[in-house]
């Protein structure tokens, strides 16, 4: 494991500036089952945050909160100034104009080629002009490496390959703020290093990003900060080191296993 | 048995049946035609009605195709042709057959969109949520497109089945194929024959209309025609 430093983009930014994302006593139930149960945290621009923990711990429940994919049960979510509430439905349009998503599962449009899934977003929601949005599809194509399957359909396209397809159509939309959803737990090894590539340029670009992830080695390298989720809760939270130090007993058992 | 076909009535020079036939054939196409843009717009509006918030729209809507799907179609011609009529809304055999066709197509139309609807997987309705796309936006540029895409065998399939059940229309004189070959059948006692050309002229229609869809879905469908995924 190499952990050749990368400078985090935050310092670049004064540390006073208000958070991207701010989670304020979280919760969320399931009927009677509840998943989150009052979580805390704030995340900062530019910052590279990454949720830890075991399967059921409420990590991807806390993410999909974010942009509204999760209802809230009480508490709210403060996203790049708009709130999201228990109730309102007031801002999620706005917020989700800010926040782009990517999912374990790429979720391509499949009827559509690769630039018609970038472009789509941008022309029907921004009303891009079509020229401009498919010189925008060309950008982020380029970012993910991929400018040669600008034509191709998802089912052409190796999982590693649509799932950078699927951060580009997220960038299209120009984010403030990026959630990725266990984005390389569909992908071998070969495959998974390649769409952590791609995501390691974007946070080393400033990319406020938010990740719910397997990948400690890559957490260890990239993150700003590691909040480790148990049982619903924020039960640990630190640096990038997080993992060589853990305190609680249950962080020590899971990085035990997961190192 | 000893029967001969004699197929000469079809050109007889005093009354040239053929131009009936071909008559009958025009009358059954324009059926077959507007009852399938009609029926596809109604299914296809039904369908997404069906996936609504609104329970009371689904409801209405599960009704109306369970009891078109579960009642003959005669029954539904002569409730609008004769059953209205008794109360006062006039149509002519010819509107009263097209609204039957409509209204009937329809119910089947929506089910099997629905099924295409249903089949389009729920990660790629959160993904153009997560996006910004409106309800409509989602609708018409992620949801149908895909899901008609994967039904348009059945619907052509469908389709079909109208169109040959456009015949029953003879039953309230609409001039259609099936009843201009009675009527040249009750004058030249040659039933044998005319209803072999009638049943040749029905096939090609058929063929006809699954070659239009083919097209259709060729036309229509770009990643079938790059991938060469069969339809």
């Amino acid at each position: 494991m190499t952990l050749h430093a990368i400078a985090p983009a935050s310092t670049a930014e004064p540390a006073q500036a208000t958070p991207m994302v701010r989670f304020n006593d979280v919760h969320k139930s399931f009927g009677i089952v509840e998943v989150l149960k009052g979580i805390s945290f704030a995340v900062g621009r530019g910052e590279v945050v990454c949720l830890i923990g075991r399967s059921g711990s409420g990590k991807s429940t806390a993410l999909r909160c974010i942009n509204g994919l999760e209802r809230i049960t009480t508490g709210s979510i403060d996203v790049c100034g708009h709130a999201v509430t228990p109730d309102g439905k007031a801002d999620l349009h706005a917020v989700r104009k800010r926040v782009g998503i990517v999912f374990q599962s790429y979720n391509l449009f499949p009827h559509l080629t690769v630039e018609q899934n970038i472009t789509l977003a941008p022309r029907r929601v921004k009303k891009t002009a079509p020229t401009e949005a498919r010189a925008l599809a060309a950008d982020v194509l380029a970012k993910v490496g991929l400018s040669d399957k600008i034509a191709s359909y998802p089912e052409q396209l190796s999982g590693g390959q649509q799932q950078r397809v699927a951060i580009a159509r997220a960038l299209a939309m120009q984010p403030e703020v990026m959630l990725f959803d266990e984005v390389t737990s569909a992908l071998d090894p070969e495959l998974t290093g390649e769409v952590l590539k791609v995501m390691e340029d974007l946070a080393r670009g400033g990319m406020t990003m938010v990740l719910v992830t397997h990948e400690m080695a890559f957490a260890s390298r990239v993150a700003d900060k590691i909040i480790f989720m148990h049982k619903g809760r924020v039960h640990e939270t630190g640096p990038r080191d997080l993992l060589s130090r853990p305190e609680t007993p249950e962080l020590r058992q899971f990085v035990g296993t997961g190192l | 048995m000893n029967y001969q076909f004699d197929f000469s009535f079809l050109w007889d020079p005093d009354n040239a049946y053929w131009r009936d036939i071909l008559h009958g054939t025009w009358l059954t196409v324009q059926l077959t035609v507007l009852a399938i843009v009609l029926g596809f717009a109604l299914g296809a509006a039904c369908a997404i009605g069906s996936t609504s918030r609104i329970p009371s729209l689904r409801r209405a809507i599960a009704v109306y195709v369970e009891i078109i799907r579960n009642t003959p179609l005669l029954v539904q011609v002569f409730w609008l042709f004769f059953g209205l009529a008794s109360l006062g809304f006039k149509f002519s055999a010819f509107s009263a057959a097209v609204l039957a066709l409509t209204i009937n197509i329809a119910a089947y139309t929506s089910e099997i969109i629905r099924s295409g609807i249903e089949s389009v997987r729920k990660g790629q309705i959160e993904a153009a949520e997560s996006l910004g796309l409106s309800r409509m936006q989602l609708l018409f540029d992620v949801v149908l497109p895909p899901a008609i895409e994967r039904v348009l065998p059945s619907l052509a399939g469908q389709f079909v089945l109208m169109m040959l059940a456009t015949s029953i229309m003879a039953q309230i004189s609409t001039e259609e194929l099936m009843a201009a070959a009675s009527r040249i059948q009750s004058e030249t006692f040659r039933g044998f024959e005319i209803y072999i050309v009638v049943a040749v002229v029905y096939l090609a229609l058929a063929m006809a209309l699954r070659l239009s869809f083919a097209f259709l879905a060729w036309a229509a469908f770009p990643r079938r025609r790059r991938l060469g995924t069969p339809v």
